[in-house]
This record gives C-alpha cells, structure tokens and sequence, in this order.
C-alpha cells in the first residue's frame, strides 16, 4: 500500500507534465514549427480510443471470458483497412466546409437542419455520460487500491462531499477547459492538447507493456510456463476456448467487432482527433496501420496479465479490473505499481479531456446556441461581441458534462463492469453510422430519413439497454425488466419480440440499427429530397469531384458587406473578421474589403467561417437573418449545379488548351533552337569547305602563274611545279569527292553493296594496300588477326575505306622511322571489333569528341597536315553507323591513340531498306548545303 | 470513390479480414492445442491481425499516388 500524498502527488505532477507537453507545443506551433505535424503523433493521438477501459476493463474481461475482449480491438483494425477511403472523405468534407463536430456533420448534411444537430447532440451527451463515468470509477477505484491494504475493499465516503472523486471530476473539468476552452478557435483545433494526448499514449503503452512483461517473465519466468499453470486449471482452460457454451457465439462476436468498428470513427474523441485535429490528409497514410499496431501492442498481454492474476491471487480473491495494479503491490513493486498507476491515470484523463472537449463544442454549437439565438438579446437584430459567450457556454459545457459523469458514476457505476459500462456507450454512438454513412456516399438520403432513423436508434438503445442498465442498479423498478413493459412479454428490454440467446449487447445493436437503418433508408425514401437537401448531398458526396475553386454556391438573393461584416465580428471577434475579410478581398482580387462584391461566394464564405464557430446550422440562420435570400427550389440547385459544372468544363478545356499551346511553343522553341544549331553548322561547314578547296587552288594557282611568267624556268623546276599541281588536284578531287561521299551517306542515297565480308581477309588486303605508305614512312605495322572470324554482312569497300582511313591517319601520326602501328581483330558479342593503335603523340582528352566532327583536324589542330581533309572520320564514323557499328577514340597525350569500331553480324534479311538517317538521326544534310 | 489500384486492395483486404476474423474461418482455430506453449486461438488472432497489419502498411505505403485515387 502507499501513501494517498504521495500517489495524488505524482498524479498532479503527471497532469502538470501534460501541461508543459502541450504548452511547449503551443509554443513551437506559435514558431511555426508544429510538433504535431507528423504522421506517427496523429497516429499516437488516435490512441485515444485506448481509454480505462482498455487499460483496466480489457483484463477484467479477459479474466471473466476469455478472448471476448479482442473484438473491440479488431473492430478497429477492419475500419482502419477502410479509412484511407471513408476517413479521408470524412477529413475533407469537414476541413472545406469547416465542420467541428459530428453533430455540425449530420445537420450540415442534411439541409443544415438546427433540430438534427440537437438531436445528435443528445444522443451524444447521454451515450457518452456513462463512458465518462467510467474513467472517474477506474481513476477512483485504481487510487482505492494503490492506497488501501492488499485484498480490503476502500472505504466510500457516504457523504458525497467527502467522495474524493467529486473532487476529481471538477479538478478534470479544470484541466481539460485550460486545455481546450482558453480561447476561440474557428477550426476548433488544439496543437497543445493534440501533443499531450500523444504523450499520454505513449506513457500508456509503456506503462502496460511493463506490467505485461512484469507478469509474463517476472512472476512466471516465462508466458509459455504461465499457460502451462493456468490450463492446468479446468476454469482457466474454458477461459481459452472460443464460445464457452454460449449460444450464437459467432454472431456475438460479429455483433461486437462491427460495434467497434462503427465505434472507432463515430466517438466524439475519435472524430475530433481523427478529423477535426488532422492538419494533413497523408498522415492518415501511416496511421491506418500504425494506430492497429498501437492496438495490437497494448493487448499483446492483457490475457497473460488476467492469467496470471487468476493464478496469483485465485479466482473470486480478487477485482480483476485492478490486476495491473495489484499483482506488482502484492510483490511490492510499490514504484512499478505506480508508474501503472500514472498509465491508467493517462489513458482516462486523455479519453475525458478530448471527450469533454468534443462534446463540449457540439453542446454548445449545435445545443445551446441554436436556442440563445432564438431569444431577442442574442439573435440576428442583436449586437455586441458574442465570442466571450461562447468561450462560457463551453467551459460551462465541459464542467457540465464531468459532472453528470460522476452522477452517472454514483448511481450505477458500481453495478456496472468497465466494459459493459463502455459498450453502452458505444451502442449509443453507433447510431450515427447509417446516417453518416449514407450521406457521404448516397444522395438520396433526407432530413427526416435521417431525423427518423436516429429517433428510432436511439430509441431502440434506450429501450433495450440504457433503462436496464438503470434498472439493474436498482434506480428504476426492475420489474419491466422480467415481464416486459405493461405486462407485455413480446417487449421485454433484453428479449424484444422474443429474441433471446444474444447478449444485450448484441440483441440491442442488432435492434437498434436496424431500426435506425429502415427508418433512415424508408422515410428518406418516402419523398424526394428538398432543394437544400439536395445541394448540401451533392456538395457531400462529390466533395472529390471538385477543386474548391469550381464548387457551386447554393445560393441566390442579395447580400451587403456592410451587414455580414459586423455578423462575422460578434461571433469570431472584430479583428479575425476584418482579417478574414481582408483576405477575401484579395483572394478575389479587390483591394479594399468595401470593393468586394456581395455575391454568393460571399456569403457562402461567411457562412463557412461562421460555421466553424457556432455550427454549420446556427450560421445558416444568422447570415439568413442579415442578407435578403430568395428561396431555392430543386430546379435553381440544378441550374447552379450546371452552371458550375459548365464553368468546370470550361476552366478544364481551357486548362488543356493552354496546357497544349504551352507544349507547342516549347517544340516550336526546340526546333527553332535545333534550326538555328544546323543554320550554324551549315555556315561552320561551309566555310571549311571553302577553306580547304581555297588552300590547294591557290598554291596550283600561285604555281601556274610561276610557270606562266618565268619563261626560264628549267625542265626539272617545271617537272617539280607540275607534280605539285597534280598531287593538289588530286588532293581537291578528292575533297570533293568525299564532301559529295559525305553528303550521300548523310542523307541517304548513298549505294551499299553488301556482302558476306571477311573482316581478316579484309585487313590483310587493307595492310597490304598501305604497305608502300608505311614502309615510305618507316613505320612498322603488326597485325593481330585471330585464325578466323564469322563475316559479317557488309559493304566490302566502305569498311576497306574505313580501315584505310585509320591505316593512313595512325601512319600520319606515328613518329617518322620509329613509328610503329598495331592492327588487331578480335571477334566479340554479336560482332567484331578492329582496333589500330598507334604510338604517336595522343590526342589530349578535351580534343578527344572533336576529332570525329567534320575539318575538326583543320582549325585548330597543332598536328596540321597537309594532306588531310578532316573528313575521313567523320565519313568513317557514318559508314560503321551505318551497319549498326560504333567508333571510339582511346587516347592520352604521349601514350599514342588507339581508335577503334566495332561492326555487328547483320542479319541480311533484316538489313535490307534500313535507313541510315532513320537510325542516327543526328547530322546534316548536305544537300542543302550544297545547293 | 473506390476506383484505382490501392482503394481496391484495401477493400479486398477489408473483406479478408472479415471473412478472417468470423465464423467459420475463425473455428479453424478453436482447439485445445499449444504452439510454443502457448494456447492456439488468442495466437491465431494476434497472428492473423499482426499480418493484416503489414499487408495494410504495404498497401497504403508503397502507392505513393493514392491521393489521386478517390
């Protein structure tokens, strides 16, 4: 046992610790840099569904049968399968219309109908009263047992002024307003509280895992040797066992994972942390499966923990509820019974704070404003600053809804296991399903479907499980109970029309939503939606289908600036108002908030911002109240609903064609570019050309005229001009050959013969050609040829050019008499390659591109040689291109250079009608620039 | 709404698991057998839930365009 300072102590210290989390995250969102804008923190806040009853009530359910607390965990994990689609709609809807509640969801949905967004707040302060009450019998009773003697029951005050978790309540309700209700937010969000409820989700898991682990390994060594002992005993085995010999076992189970499943994403606490708190879509990306997992680790030990307990203590010793706590203070792990102690503490503070917060909004909202406003002080023609009000009514909401907790908690708490206390109030929630549900994905539904469906629903769970449970704690006659109400025995609560075998729960929910389901589908059905039932559905289910800029405005009348300013400044205060408006203006591109023109969109966005503040319903009647509407029918929706539509087709056909003149211009821009490039090469080429037929003209020419004008001149003066003139003749027809050969090849007309060639063959033929050259020169040539390679389908003459042209190049090169070539043929892959390395000077790397362009040699080379052209490469280049081959330069200064290609085996067959310039599409043609 | 790959993927998972999690694929393990001394049923269901847990990371994590599909 401790001592009660010490264990309020740390509970205070703990909840001021929260405090400082949340603060400090209040702080980094006020510097921009928000904590909570990560995937795993809204994966951890949606762990607020873990509340006391999982932390507590999981083990003393798991105690009593078995398995049977799992379904409320695996409910969860199918929604979340699910929730990328369904959640993520739900996220948008409400973030484009601005809606803070479930209760603001449902009115809005159909037709903004105030009476709706009562009704759906009722049901949810009632449904939820008990769950509240839960967290305060688990915090009283965990704190009764930490303080009190091992195995005695805590003494209750008798007096209700002395109970200590009065005090508790009120000292919650004070927390949770610092935390939520210090100030007015129209989006209704709370970084701080979103931060702290991570942090408690954590504190939590940790917290049970240790004494899941305590259990397992510490007081049994191992879970395998825990089991071994607990199926030893005959009760502890059927505790293991699926339906222990209830009837309908599986349709309970179904009963229960679908209670949960609808449960998980309709809870105030849920919906606020999942939709209202969410500040971006794509976390939900990593929370669909991180919260399941979070789910999975906090119950990976709950039934060794119940096992274990039994076995300790023995069945009956003891309230299984407190197994967590008790098991490590029977030990005396007195600081491990705490730090469980301050787990559960977490769980029901972070489920009663979100809780109250959620509910608090819709209380307000959705409740008390809809009838303030109805009063002369307060509504339309009114003035004055309404947003301290508002603060009030909430905070006054929050203690409010504590309180009844704790009547709940006094009245028929102690009746009541943690679970079952729980699953009513899950029942309650799950009204909301059919008519969420439907209205996001069918249009058809209507306000009275919907208003019907919930009576009904709630009805049904009223009925058949909130009056027994009222009954069984002896604050109503129990006598309907047994012999059904007036004596009828078809109404009895927990066998309606006779249905017996299920467990109230399941009998309850399965009456209930059906009741609700036919009532919501069968009077929706009854008539044709309303012309504001019909907007409000459309603007519902297609809430993918539109870009906000494209969404219709389902309004028409006229409007004044000067009325729906002082409007949106008495509900969110005169300052956000002008900001508000000011941004309007400039969003519609006006400078001043008086130029803005007072058409729809206007008050379509006034009422949105109103909405986030005091729902979507009481800001329907508040902008009706200052502007003069003129009533919609179903044909003006049409009408709007086209005429967006049309102004969507449009904005998307204009969209393309801009998109497509964009990609014309830029292909014009790249061809233009491309033009220009070949306008230039064209130009470079041109000027060589001219350059290298200028060269040897002028010296023939210089020499004619010698000859000419000396009439002197000797026989072997003469012999020796001539033979000049000749060899610069030859060397200018052959430089318009090749240009002519240039060009062929460049664009397609050249003449290919092709045969089977015989690459050795071919080099030795090549070799043998050169041979007077190299012997001229005193270079030595070596050839390395294999014993024989497969041929090739080529042209024999252009590859003997090819091999040639590098013969006569590497020989140009090569020093004079010491100079040495080698020539080498090896057969690879799908070809063959030649490579011809010679040792003269090498050619330096930035050189290395440029030798294959055209009179790369003539500008520039320091390597000059007079009876070059500078097109052998270039042309040696195409011709390999040709059959499919490629060329290479390997070279360093001073190490030599080896050029080399390499020619495919062609197929004949699939050779015939290739098209060069199809196949290297790169180059010029010649032609032109000829002509 | 449930057009594109991934939207489909979840929901054949959804039906998985359902079908996983309920009469008569559940009896499957309704015996009074042990595997690594532990009692087969709860196993089963941690197992079967811990692997629709990485199925459904594997779904949502690697369609990276998923946004695009509503």
């Amino acid at each position: 046992m401790l001592s009660a300072p010490l264990v309020i102590g740390v509970s205070f210290a703990y909840l001021l610790l929260l405090f400082a989390v949340a603060h400090w995250a209040d702080l980094r969102a006020a510097q921009g840099r928000s904590v909570i804008a990560s995937p795993w923190v809204y994966a951890l806040s949606l762990a607020v569904y873990c509340t006391a009853w999982t932390y507590f009530g999981s083990v003393g359910r798991a105690a009593t049968s078995g398995v049977w607390f799992l379904p409320t965990y695996l409910g969860p994990m199918l929604a979340m399968i699910l929730a990328w689609m369904v959640v993520r709609k739900m996220i948008r809807i409400a973030k484009t219309w601005r809606i803070t509640s479930i209760a603001d969801f449902i009115a809005s949905r159909y037709g903004k109908s105030p009476l709706l967004a009562g009704l759906v707040t009722l049901i949810t302060v009632v449904g939820i009263v008990p769950y509240i009450a839960l967290q305060l019998k688990a915090i009283a009773s965990g704190y009764a047992v930490l303080t009190s003697p091992l195995g005695q029951p805590a003494v209750q005050s008798a007096q209700w002024w002395t109970d200590s978790t009065l005090y508790l309540a009120i000292a919650l309700a004070g927390f949770t307003i610092v935390f939520g209700a210090r100030h007015l937010d129209s989006t209704e969000r709370h970084e701080g509280m979103v931060a702290a409820i991570a942090f408690e989700s954590v504190v939590k898991l940790m917290a049970f895992l240790a004494i899941g682990l305590f259990v397992s390994f510490g007081l049994f060594g191992n879970p395998a040797r825990l089991f071994d002992q607990a199926l030893a005993v005959d009760e502890l085995r059927r505790l293991l066992q699926f339906g222990q010999g209830q009837p309908f076992a599986y349709a309970q189970w179904l009963g229960h994972t679908l209670l949960a499943m609808l449960s998980v994403i309709f809870l105030p606490r849920q919906f606020q942390m999942m939709v209202v708190e969410n500040v971006d879509e794509r976390h939900l990306r990593r929370a669909v499966w991180a919260f399941p997992l979070y789910l999975l680790l906090i119950n990976l030990f709950v039934l060794p923990i119940a096992m274990g307990g039994l076995l300790h203590f023995g069945p009956g010793q003891m309230d299984p509820e407190t197994f967590v706590l008790s098991l490590p203070l029977s030990q005396g792990h007195h600081a491990l019974a705490l730090f469980a102690f301050v787990g559960g503490l977490s769980a029901a503070t972070g489920m009663v704070i979100v809780e109250a917060i959620a509910v608090s909004t819709m209380v307000c909202n959705d409740l008390v404003m809809p009838l303030l406003l109805r009063m002369h002080r307060f509504g339309a023609r009114a003035s004055g600053d309404l947003t301290t009000l508002l603060l009030t009514i909430r905070r006054l909401a929050i203690l409010g809804i504590l309180l009844l907790g704790y009547l709940y908690f006094h009245l028929a708490g102690e009746a009541y296991a943690l679970v079952s206390i729980g699953l009513i109030s899950f029942a309650a929630v799950a009204q909301f399903a059919p008519a969420m549900l439907g209205g996001m994905y069918w249009k058809g539904g209507t306000q009275g479907g919907a208003l019907t469906g919930l009576l009904l629903g709630f009805g049904f769970w009223a009925y058949t499980l909130m009056l027994p449970s009222l009954a069984k704690s002896g604050w109503l006659p129990g006598d309907f109970l047994v012999h059904g109400l007036w004596g009828l025995d078809w109404l009895k609560p927990e066998a309606f029309l006779g249905l017996a075998g299920l467990d109230n729960i399941t009998h309850s929910l399965f009456w209930s939503l059906l009741a609700n389901l036919v009532g919501y589908v069968g009077v929706s059905l009854w008539r044709p939606p309303s012309a504001r039932e019909t907007s409000q559905a459309l603007l519902f289910v297609d809430v993918f289908h539109r870009a906000s800029g494209s969404r219709p405005v389902f309004w028409q009348g006229k409007a004044q600036v000067s009325a729906l300013l002082p409007l949106a400044g008495r509900f969110l205060g005169v300052e956000t108002a002008r900001r508000l408006f000011n941004e309007y203006a400039q969003s519609v591109g006006v400078g001043h908030i008086d130029q803005i023109p007072a058409d729809a969109r206007l008050v379509h966005f006034v009422e949105t911002q109103l909405a986030g503040a005091i729902g979507s319903a009481s800001a329907r009647v508040m902008v009706a109240s200052v502007v003069e509407e003129e009533a919609l029918n179903l044909d003006d929706v049409m009408r709007i609903l086209d005429e967006a539509s049309q102004l969507r087709a449009y904005s998307h056909a204009l969209e393309d064609k801009s998109r497509s003149l964009e990609r014309a211009t830029n292909e014009l821009r790249e061809a233009n570019e491309k033009l220009k490039s070949l306008d230039r090469l064209k130009d470079d080429f041109m000027s060589s050309v001219t350059h290298e037929l200028r060269t040897p003209l002028t010296s023939i020419r210089a020499l004619s005229e010698l000859m000419r004008d000396d009439d002197q001149m000797d026989l072997a003066q003469r012999q020796q001009f001539l033979g000049i003139i000749v060899a610069e003749a030859e060397r200018l027809s052959r430089l318009v050959n090749q240009v002519l050969d240039m060009a062929k090849i460049e664009a397609g007309h050249a003449e290919w013969h092709n045969t089977e060639v015989d690459m050795r063959e071919l080099l030795e033929q090549a070799a043998g050609s050169m041979g007077e050259t190299y012997r001229e020169r005193g270079v030595a040539l070596e050839l390395r040829l294999p014993a024989s390679v497969a041929p090739l389908w080529a042209d024999h003459d252009r590859i003997t050019q090819v091999v040639l042209n590098l013969l006569s190049n590497a020989a140009k090169y090569a020093p004079r008499d010491s100079g040495r070539v080698v020539m080498s043929l090896r057969p690879v892959e799908r070809g063959v390659e030649v490579e011809v390395q010679d040792n003269g000077p090498g050619i330096a790397l930035d050189q290395q591109t440029m030798v294959f362009e055209k009179f790369r040699q003539v500008s520039g080379d320091e390597h000059y040689r007079p009876g070059g052209t500078g097109l052998g490469l270039p042309i040696s280049r195409q011709i390999v291109e040709h059959f499919g081959g490629r060329m290479w330069l390997q070279s360093s200064p001073g190490q030599g250079a080896r050029f080399g290609f390499f020619l495919p085996h062609t197929d004949p067959a699939r050779e015939t009608g290739s098209d060069p310039m199809a196949a290297h599409g790169a180059g010029i043609n010649l032609t032109g620039a000829q002509a | 709404m449930f057009q594109g790959l991934a939207a489909q993927r979840l929901v054949a998972l959804f039906f998985a698991g359902w079908a996983l999690f309920n009469f008569p694929l559940l009896a499957l393990w309704d015996h009074d057998a042990r595997v690594f001394g532990l009692p087969l049923f709860p196993l089963a269901l941690f197992v079967v839930w811990a692997l629709l847990i990485a199925a459904l990371a594997w779904v949502v994590e690697r369609d990276t365009d998923a946004t695009a599909t509503d």
